[in-house]
């Protein structure tokens, strides 16, 4: 059997093994193990991946097959993966794991949470993998779903109309999609949804420059693009943590992921027509959403303007389409997948403390819990890009790569993204000063206590990796690199 | 060679260790394993600088570069990458030199200073972190390496002023020194992102066909990397973090707000200097007249400031104008042509770093037993203080520049250079080497002369002055003792702009004004400020009082900050697009979602259920329809 069928099957075993669970042990021993063995087969696929490639492994994906499963139209259930799904397969096993622990006390309902969490995780492992273009989508509506139930029911706030409105924003951008989707197929030939294959085809320039828009705004919506960013504020600020986690540090991503693999790589001209204006948008998300990053007083709101910003970058170095800046967008992806993800997790455990997330009533968490506010201040340093973690690595891949094109216009767009550097240092440093520096003000903070154990390993977790990543990026850099030279390549 | 990774392996292991396993320590045992390691880098760096420049010049009388490693850390594309590597030449290995002496200093002067102060091993740890870093800066092999540990450099330094995480001003003055650096790095990030496209590289020595056929590119990437180097070197008006950074406990002051990390910005432009004078000579003249701007403000600050820190501080600012002053007025790489400025700046550079640290650990002593950073708070201190009065009187005397004190000769390249290239330059730079003089000299009678402490009237009785322990006084000695015999170094030996050994010629027309200016300066200080009462002195104050006032509030120069944080950022910027963020765009989306359910509300009446009604919109509509196809 192909292993990344593994990467569904398990996530589906998981959900059995929850629904015959009778209690709490046994619930959060399924989801460990399961999760382990994901995060372990991910490792396992990227190692496996590398030597392959060493090996001379030619092809744009190895471990590919095919099954059929509605002739008529063509639709098979096709996997396969090259070094950019490694990387986001990684990524999802990460932030799964992690997310585990950072719902570990999570009450009540906690086996149907768990259920839906599995089920989001099967959505996320499947588009990954997929290279049919109907299943790849049918597994992004499967991811889609659950957000609306984890958030309805689990949230907090303003729960039911975040969680509405989040499901509703998508849902129109997956409508764009499924045209976008069905006018590539139509477009080539018909015969096939299998991407490797479309891309072989030449799909004709005025097809591909109705679809093109229809398929980037699809994605895009889920990438945060300005000004389809609106859902993304209220979602993660009602979410519960681990959802807030696995959403900016996943599903976000699936949008980035889907520009890149089927608008870039399928719709070449339809990205050359449309790619101005559309850079124009992600330069104006990512400085729009550092800016209004600078005044939120919710954490979660001001980590949800980030991650609009950083979004915001991984689309406009798509759009730069050189090797370099795409190789920047998809460590990009990586990297903020991780330290969002830390950032949320440990925002969660500062809110499961102190029962706020307003800046202005909290103070001296340094004193009180200095394990979190260490976490939270290295999380802070790795968003603003300092060197030794992956925000600066995946930063100036984009930077080096957009400046290799050749023009005013993308010159001038890629010196005002840049200019997000300092805005982002502005707003991470202005909410360590406020929070974690100074003496405690609130009396009752003075009792709480630092992180247990299950928390201490979410976050050290993710803190290694995101370090790691910082540390010794060459490796990635080519992992991703090699992969996104063919399909560079083939939009000449 | 490859010895020398241990020189930014070692430190960097040891903050590692600290800073995971520190507070599981004592603190003495941090204390140590951070200082024994840092004396093992500085054992190491000394080895490199001896073998080094007793090693042979290459065929052209020159001292070779060597590359002692270098290995590729990310790469871009195919001939773009950032490299990670150790590049040892002249300035590199004298900066090796001058960051381990400092850092070992205060190393050991921290256990006196810092001792049974909470978070002694995160202390250990930071300075670690931020002697790892500035040694990778100076070591860099291309100039993404340089950036990264610059950024690094940026972040101990903002973790170090901090270090009094509980106090706001602290945390006030970490955060504008980081973000305003961060804007500087920002000038410096779109230079090299400018330079490595045109260049073709990351590297210091670039092709020089790609170079001319950049065209105006190449001026411009060096002018965005100088202001980099402004932010770091406090140079004016990026230089308003410098003063509130004293906020960090002091032997940091010393050791990365005046002996090293601010002239992080002078090593840039020096390591840069033959692009900068092959290719950019209008932006090397640029550098010297903001330069000069800058020490002329400062050295005019310095001598109206009451906290010894901050007089100290603006002081640095001077200092280090003077040195980029003496790199920008260079107009050749002969340093028989016009190149001397680059010998000068880099002597300036070295000699400044001790006697500055000096100072500086000095001032932590004096603050160590009076606790307080006001001069009113001190006077007539030598009695108590006998070795701290000494040595601080050395360097005092070495940055008025008299002989045969390091300052002396460093600054009297300077002015030379600054005459060669124009008399103006070189008469403004004697005069605020005069204001060095001065501002110093009042700073030395106001702290160990003039009224004593006890008999000013917010005399606090608690304070007790006493000589330090021994691990304070023992780098003051030691750094004294550099201050004394740096001066006579055949500095232009070992370091010249292009290489080439040079005798330095003391100028002998330069020299003696430049000290009658001093030795003058120093008297009409010792007039105004030696005595019991200081008449001259307050009616100064109160004749131009309006000036006084200006200078004491630094020009107003920090409401720029103030102004660009809160009222542009903050306000005009931020507000109104978070405002249009849920006003605007989201209530759009709302409408919509509230347009469509009330145009369901609208329409659900049709749904009623009522066959007639049904009938009626039957009808209707097939009257409608007939008509359109008859029409």
């Amino acid at each position: 059997m192909n292993i990344l069928s593994l990467f569904v099957i398990v996530p589906v075993l998981m959900l059995a093994g929850l629904w015959a669970s009778r209690n709490l042990t046994q619930v959060k021993t399924t989801m460990v193990a399961g999760a382990s063995i994901l995060l372990a087969l991910s490792v396992y696929l990227t190692i496996e991946y590398i030597n392959l490639r060493e090996a001379g492994a030619q092809g744009d994906m190895l471990f590919t097959s095919s099954i059929p499963w509605f002739e008529p139209l063509n639709i098979c259930y096709s996997v396969g993966v090259d070094g950019i799904s490694v990387v986001m397969l990684l990524l999802s096993s990460v932030i799964v794991f992690t997310g585990i622990f950072a719902s570990w006390k999570l009450q009540p309902l906690t086996k149907e949470y768990f259920m839906w969490f599995t089920l989001l995780s099967t959505g996320v492992y499947g588009f990954f993998i997929s290279t049919d273009l109907f299943t790849m989508f049918m597994f992004y509506e499967v991811a889609l779903i659950p957000m609306y139930l984890l958030i309805g029911v689990w949230g907090s706030g303003k729960k039911e109309y975040a969680a509405m409105k989040l499901t509703l924003m998508l849902m129109g951008g997956s409508a764009f999609l499924l045209v976008g989707i069905l006018g590539i197929f139509y477009g080539a030939g018909g015969e096939t949804m299998n991407l490797l294959e479309i891309a072989h085809k030449s799909i004709p320039a005025e097809i591909q420059h109705i679809f093109f828009p229809l398929v980037f705004l699809g994605f895009g919506v889920l990438g945060a693009l300005f000004p389809f960013h609106t859902w993304s504020p209220d979602g993660h600020a009602s979410a519960p943590t681990a959802v807030s986690m696995l959403h900016a540090g996943v599903l976000m991503k699936l949008g980035g992921y889907g520009c890149f693999r089927v608008a870039i790589y399928l719709l070449p001209e339809g990205a050359a027509m449309w790619g101005d204006l559309f850079l124009i948008l992600t330069t104006i998300s990512v400085v729009y959403g550092a800016f209004s990053a600078v005044v939120q007083t919710d954490l979660k709101y001001i980590n949800a303007y980030s991650s609009v910003s950083h979004c915001g970058l991984v689309l406009f170095a798509i759009l730069m389409l050189t090797r370099t800046s795409c190789t920047g967008a998809i460590i990009q992806m990586l990297s903020h997948g991780l330290m969002t993800a830390l950032f949320f997790a440990l925002i969660g455990m500062i809110y499961g403390r102190t029962h706020t997330r307003d800046i202005r009533n909290l103070r001296g968490l340094m004193k009180i819990m200095p394990f979190l506010a260490v976490g939270y201040i290295i999380a802070g340093f790795a968003n603003l890009g300092l060197p030794g973690f992956s925000g600066f690595v995946a930063e100036m891949t984009i930077f080096v790569g957009s400046f290799e094109v050749n023009d005013t216009f993308h010159r001038v767009c890629t010196i005002i993204a840049t200019t997000s550097i300092v805005i982002t240092a502005v707003y991470i440093l202005r909410v360590v000063g406020k929070i974690m520096y100074g003496v405690p003000t609130n009396e009752e903070h003075l009792k709480l206590t630092d992180a247990t154990w299950d928390e201490k390993v979410a976050v050290i977790f993710l803190i290694v990796c995101v370090a790691g990543i910082g540390t010794a990026p060459w490796w990635i850099s080519d992992l991703i690199s090699n992969s996104v030279a063919p399909i560079i390549s083939s939009l000449k | 060679m490859e010895y020398t990774i241990l020189i930014l392996l070692l430190p960097f292991l040891s903050f590692l260790v600290l800073g995971l396993a520190g507070m599981y320590m004592k603190s003495k045992v941090a204390g140590i394993i951070g200082t024994i390691s840092l004396a093992t880098v500085a054992c190491l760096s000394y080895y490199t600088a001896f073998s080094y420049f007793t090693g042979a010049r290459n065929a052209e009388g020159v001292y070779p570069t060597i590359t002692a490693w270098n290995f590729n850390w990310l790469p871009f594309s195919s001939n773009l990458s950032i490299d990670f590597g150790f590049m040892i030449d002249p300035i590199s290995v004298m900066m090796l030199v001058v960051i381990s002496t400092v850092s070992l200093m205060v190393h050991i002067y921290s256990f006196g200073y810092m001792h049974g102060e909470k978070g002694f091993q995160r202390y250990y740890a930071f300075l670690s972190l931020f002697t790892m870093s500035m040694l990778g800066l100076v070591v860099a092999t291309n100039i993404f390496q340089m950036y990264i540990f610059w950024e690094l450099v940026g972040v101990s330094s903002y973790l170090l002023i901090g270090f009094y995480y509980t106090k706001d001003a602290a945390i006030a003055a970490s955060k504008k020194a980081f973000i305003v650096t961060r804007f500087a790095d920002l000038g410096f990030l779109i230079g090299i992102l400018i330079y490595g496209y045109y260049a073709g590289t990351f590297s210091f020595t670039p092709q020089v066909n790609a170079l001319i056929n950049a065209g105006f590119l190449i001026p411009l990437a060096l002018g965005l990397m100088f202001i980099g180097g402004a932010g770091k070197s406090a140079m004016f008006p990026l230089h308003i973090w410098l003063p509130d950074a004293m906020e960090g406990p002091t032997p940091v002051s010393a050791l990365i707000h005046a002996a090293t990390m601010v002239v992080a910005g002078v090593y840039l432009v020096a390591r840069m200097f033959p692009l900068y004078v092959g290719y950019a000579p209008d932006v090397l003249h640029w550098i010297a007249y903001i330069a000069a701007f800058t020490a002329f403000y400062a050295a005019s600050v310095a001598c109206v400031q009451s906290d010894i820190k901050r007089v100290l501080a603006f002081s640095t600012i001077s200092q280090i104008g003077f040195m980029m002053v003496a790199l920008g007025v260079c107009t050749s790489i002969n340093p028989h042509e016009g190149g001397l400025g680059y010998m000068a700046s880099m002597f300036h550079l070295f000699t400044h770093a001790m006697f500055k640290a000096l100072l500086f650990l000095g001032a932590g002593c004096i603050i160590h037993a009076v606790h307080t950073n006001e001069m009113s708070g001190m006077g007539g201190l030598r009695k108590h203080m006998p070795i701290t009065h000494i040595t601080f009187l050395i360097g005092c005397l070495a940055i008025a520049g008299i002989w045969p004190f390091s300052g002396f000769f460093s600054k009297d390249e300077i002015l030379t250079a600054c005459f060669e290239f124009s008399p103006v330059m070189g008469y403004i730079m004697t005069a605020i080497a005069g204001m060095t003089a001065f501002y110093m000299f009042r700073l030395y009678y106001g702290i160990f002369w003039g009224t004593p402490y006890n008999k000013k009237p917010n005399y606090n009785p608690n304070v007790h002055p006493h000589e330090c322990s021994l691990s304070m006084t023992i780098p003051l000695m030691v750094l004294a003792g550099i201050t004394c015999v740096a001066g006579f170094i055949p500095f232009g030996h070992l370091v010249s702009s292009n290489g080439e050994a040079y005798t330095i010629h003391l100028d002998t027309t330069v020299m003696i004004t430049s000290l009658c200016v001093a030795i003058t300066s120093i008297l009409i200080a010792t007039w105004m400020y030696a005595g019991d009462k200081q008449p001259v002195a307050a009616m100064l104050a109160k004749q131009f009082k309006g000036l006084h006032k200006a200078a004491y509030n630094r020009f107003y120069l920090d409401e720029i900050w103030i102004f660009i944080t809160k009222k542009i950022i903050f306000r005009c910027i931020s507000t109104p697009i978070a405002w249009f963020d849920r006003h605007v765009i989201d209530q759009f989306f709302n409408f919509t979602a509230w347009g469509t359910n009330a145009a369901g509300e609208e329409i659900r009446g049709m749904q009623s259920g009522n066959v007639q009604q049904y009938c009626m919109w039957f009808l209707a509509g097939s009257l409608i329809l007939t008509l359109i196809l008859i029409l």
